[in-house]
């Protein structure tokens, strides 16, 4: 189930507001469809993330996607666990497999991403 | 155009699993049940079955059969003599090039049993029906025919226990009956470096052996991923990346599976001539420091790019990326340095002789 305090954008991403911070990661149908996360790529302190542009690559032993940024921002955290424990992704990827925190550019690029019930039906579409 | 997917006897046994199936040599096939790394750690621990139904099986019956099939494949099948007995081998055409990689069993008086790609399933039957002469029989037995193999290091306890009796000694095929009942032939060969057995059997019996299988609580069903991972640990080739058309089995690293003890075998004097004069090219083993290789990603020796990944993956054992690519030979040396260029970084790879993992139930 996707969380109703989250945004998801069309490449499976999801966004947490908190403040004027987002964290983000991917979604259970993107974890699912990729099976067991073996690598992830991702962004360091300070690097500025652009929307709809890539930010990353996540791996898993039989394909390779690339990490789209849902909305604008600099990175202020990185989730350094998934180094060593990328498995989190596949099993808690909406709290303990998160990816980057953003400092937000531009908080109404929210407006633009799907709530829970609009992207439980994008992905029904897209199954 | 859509294609249009066959479906395995299985197929059914799958969707009631939760299986994610793709399209594979034209089949529906399951890639993954609960997920790849934890079927192919169930194959090294313990057991797993697979569905290899797809697979070609051609049956090759006469008085000339021995002789028409030794001029076919490239190994020596004066070693199959015995009855029961298999052999790997390669099959090329006059350039020396591989049609494809086959096991031939030695199933009964002027009898052979091949099992081939599923892949390659029309142009083999095509290939060999035109070279056997008249009076050698050549059937075509994939669609009647079902395939499960059981592999692991406790496949052997089961399927002893299913069948009554220890199944035949590695690289032998014989017939036995499962739970009193099912007549099927036993294989002790398989495709992930673990002991085991390839359960032959009328396609109409493999729903009711592979939930005979699955009753045992140690046996975990598993995909083309898991199945996949496990050959790639072992350096198994895999015809369509390791190896095709275009290469020939010296530079693939199939040496021993080509016999020119033998007069006369399609591709013979091609292969002689690199076997003596060595090959430009040659398949080698790479370990690779970070990342996933991947078919098909550039592979670099100073900068400059000599060659490309044949097969490349995650080893869910040695937790890290493996692979195998086609380097100038003079590169092929155990330690050498190169490097492989994932995506937009390079990566460290180094020179590995297969198999990647080095113990298992058959290295025991």
């Amino acid at each position: 189930m996707n969380p109703a305090d989250l945004r998801y954008d069309k490449e499976h991403e999801w966004v947490r507001v908190e403040g004027d911070v987002a964290v983000i990661g991917i979604s259970d149908f993107a974890q699912d469809q990729l099976g067991e996360v073996v690598y992830v790529d991702l962004p360091d302190a300070g690097d500025e993330l652009v929307a709809g542009d890539t930010f990353g690559e996540i791996e898993s032993v039989k394909s390779v996607s690339e990490l789209f940024a849902p909305v604008s921002g600099t990175v202020v955290e990185v989730n350094d666990e998934l180094d060593t424990a990328s498995e989190v992704i596949n099993s808690d990827p909406y709290g303990a497999g998160w990816m980057v925190k953003i400092k937000l550019s531009d908080a109404s690029q929210l407006d633009a991403l799907m709530s829970a019930g609009e992207y439980e039906a994008f992905v029904a579409n897209e199954a | 155009m859509t294609e249009v997917l066959s479906r395995t006897p299985l197929y059914e046994e799958h969707l009631a699993a939760g299986a994610r199936m793709v399209p594979f040599a034209g089949f529906e096939m399951p890639v993954q049940y609960a997920g790849i790394i934890d079927e192919h750690r169930a194959v090294r621990s313990a057991a797993g079955i697979f569905d290899v139904c797809h697979m070609a099986e051609f049956r090759v019956f006469g008085f000339e059969a021995f002789d028409a099939l030794q001029k076919l494949v490239t190994n020596d099948l004066h070693k199959i003599d015995e009855m029961s007995k298999a052999v790997y081998t390669v099959m090329c055409d006059e350039s020396g090039g591989i049609i494809d990689d086959l096991i031939v069993y030695h199933t009964g008086d002027l009898e052979y049993l091949i099992i081939a790609n599923a892949s390659n399933r029309a142009v083999d039957a095509e290939w060999i029906a035109a070279h056997l002469p008249e009076g050698v029989e050549f059937v075509d037995e994939s669609d009647r025919t079902g395939l499960i193999a059981l592999q692991g290091p406790e496949a052997v306890r089961i399927i002893t226990e299913l069948s009554g009796e220890e199944p035949p000694e590695r690289f032998h095929i014989a017939e036995a009956r499962l739970d009193d009942s099912i007549p099927v032939l036993l294989a002790r060969t398989g495709y992930t470096g673990e002991d085991g057995v390839e359960i032959v059997c009328a396609a109409s019996d493999a729903p009711a052996i592979w939930r005979l299988l699955l009753s045992f609580e140690e046996v975990t069903p598993c995909g083309l991923g898991a199945r996949d991972t496990l050959r790639l640990e072992m350096g198994y080739p895999l015809h369509g990346s390791d190896m095709d058309r275009s290469i020939d089995p010296i530079s693939a690293g199939l040496s021993w599976v080509v016999s020119l003890k033998k007069d006369e075998f399609n591709g013979r004097a091609v292969l002689a001539a690199i076997k003596e004069a060595g090959p430009e090219r040659k398949l080698v083993g790479l370990t690779v420091s970070e990342g996933v290789p991947r078919h098909g990603y550039p592979v670099l020796h100073d900068g400059v790019e000599v060659g490309t990944v044949a097969s490349g993956t995650f080893s869910p054992t040695l937790e890290h990326g493996i692979a195998t690519a086609y380097v100038p030979a003079a590169l092929a040396e155990s330690g050498t340095c190169l490097e492989i260029s994932v995506r937009r970084k390079n990566v460290s790879a180094t020179v590995t002789r297969p198999p990647f993992v080095k113990r298992t139930s058959l290295s025991a």
